[in-house]
């Protein structure tokens, strides 16, 4: 039992390493581009042009129709037979960020239409382009509906990262995942695992709380 | 297309002197030296249908520098169409809209997006629900027009938006957001932010319909005020007291045609169709079942 708890510390930090150098950067940097990508998604999506709202369905539909791993897989795996070879970190990127473009798009083009049409009209009646329009008035007040099933998304992602650990990206798991094998601790070694990722699980939420607070401050309570 | 006019000369319903604000060659925007009570705005022929619903049937609408405009008219009988058409909020299927010094529309064509923002630099508008932008604050809805699409310096801006707001009573406001206001403060700003383009044309769309009574009074009065000062206003309004004060003259619509028109005096006291007699007997005498009906028998 001694000997347990000793590992459990000894392998706690090289653990949280692994977070703080491959899970959350993999996750940040998949969150912002897919948030890029998931924006130009759903103005695709609500476009009148049918061929263009097409694309951007077809493209919803594959992503959140197939799962993660294959996705991951065809990338690093798959690519290279087509002579495409990229390394752990930029597959890795390059899957995640298509998957939460996929998933995002439909959350922002909800929060885009949850925006009452008036302030549209607003916007326009000031002189404004549709596009100073979404960006001045209608995106500030979808962000603040979309922030929790954003959050959502990205709480996900940080978790989903693990998978990149069977594509040689070296994050938190595949650090817990070494322990383990060279411990024989599998039991501990993954509840610890576990443990940590719901440790900066609770990180997040609070920030997810502290960001609805500040965007709220414009409506009556 | 829009700009070069060849389809306003085949129409022989125009006035010569209505056009020639728009002669090729001289400029547009260069303020002209028109008699005080020129023609401002006109617009011939507005249809408008949405689906099978023909909301417009020809329209016809003419607003002269400093002239308050005052549409009347039943729910369902197209007064907003008409203001959102001069706005470009809504494209009309047919008709002219000429506005003098600037764009000249014909609707029958497909209009360029350019005419469409040149109709809105002149005329701004105040809504029902007043659409004040909620995560701005009361001098950020005022000033986001002038700043970010007129270019106003901002220090200049912030200027001449406190002015405003201190002349509808709401300097203390500025750092508000318009949560915290009350309906009656709600659409004073969104008046100020409406003035603060500085616009040739006021356009207000049942400016009172959405407060409450007790409130009503405190956004005619900044209303009335404008209209006195001699800016130029086209108003829809279920407000008849108003009307009938501060209108130079009084559209009676329904139906999606314009009914009557002329003088609040002749509108209000003697109307000549019977269509208008009925609809004020209505509203004045809401509770008077049989007196809208047939107002012989009171």
């Amino acid at each position: 039992m001694a000997d347990g708890w000793q590992l459990f510390l000894e392998s706690f930090w090289p653990i949280v390493v692994g977070g703080l150098t491959g899970t959350i950067p993999l996750a940040l940097a998949s969150f912002a581009i897919g948030l890029v990508l998931a924006l130009a998604v759903a103005l695709m999506r609500l476009s009148k042009n049918r061929v263009v709202s097409g694309i951007a369905r077809f493209y919803i539909s594959v992503i959140r129709g197939t799962p993660l791993l294959v996705q991951l897989f065809v990338i690093f795996y798959g690519m290279p037979s087509i002579g495409i070879v990229l390394d752990p970190w930029p597959s890795a990127i390059i899957a995640f960020s298509l998957n939460v473009g996929g998933y995002a798009a439909e959350v922002i083009r909800a929060a885009i239409l949850s925006v009452p049409k008036g302030q549209w009209e607003a916007g326009y009646t000031i002189g404004m382009s549709p596009g100073t329009a979404l960006r001045r008035i209608i995106l500030p007040q979808a962000a603040r509906v979309s922030v929790p099933p954003l959050s959502n998304t990205f709480i996900s992602l940080v978790k989903d990262t693990s998978l990149a650990s069977l594509i040689l990206v070296t994050e938190l798991f595949r650090v817990a995942e070494n322990i383990a094998a060279f411990s024989g601790q599998f039991m501990l070694i993954y509840l610890e695992a576990a443990l940590i990722y719901w440790l900066f699980c609770l990180v997040l939420s609070s920030g997810q709380s502290m960001l609805e607070k500040r965007l709220d401050r414009y409506v009556a309570q | 297309m829009s700009r070069s006019d060849p389809n306003n000369s085949g129409d022989p319903g125009r006035r010569d002197d209505e056009r020639r604000a728009d002669v090729p060659g001289g400029d547009p925007l260069a303020p002209s030296e028109t008699p005080d009570d020129s023609v401002l705005l006109t617009a011939r022929g507005i249809r408008k249908s949405f689906g099978d619903n023909e909301v417009l049937r020809s329209i016809d609408l003419e607003v002269r520098r400093g002239e308050v405009v005052v549409l009347i008219g039943p729910s369902g009988s197209g007064k907003t169409t008409v203001l959102r058409s001069l706005n470009g909020l809504e494209t009309p299927d047919a008709g002219t809209i000429d506005f003098e010094g600037g764009p000249s529309l014909d609707f029958a064509a497909p209009i360029a997006k350019a005419s469409r923002f040149a109709l809105r630099d002149r005329s701004a508008m105040v809504f029902q629900q007043h659409n004040l932008f909620p995560h701005m604050t009361v001098i950020e809805n005022v000033i986001e027009g002038p700043v970010r699409v007129q270019r106003v310096p901002k220090p200049q801006a912030i200027a001449e938006a406190s002015a405003l707001l201190d002349r509808v009573g709401l300097a203390d406001k500025r750092d508000a957001y318009p949560f915290e206001l009350s309906g009656g403060q709600q659409q004073r700003v969104g008046i100020v932010r409406a003035l603060a383009l500085k616009p040739r044309l006021l356009l207000f769309d049942e400016p009172t319909s959405a407060l409450d009574p007790e409130l009503v009074g405190e956004v005619l009065q900044v209303i009335k005020e404008l209209a006195d000062e001699g800016w130029t206003m086209v108003v829809v309004t279920h407000e008849l007291g108003f009307a009938r004060q501060a209108a130079d003259e009084v559209l009676f619509m329904d139906g999606g045609v314009v009914v009557e028109r002329g003088a609040p005096a002749q509108i209000f006291t003697k109307p000549t169709e019977e269509r208008t007699r009925r609809f004020l007997d209505r509203i004045l005498r809401p509770l008077d079942e049989d007196g809208s009906d047939s107002p012989d028998s009171t």
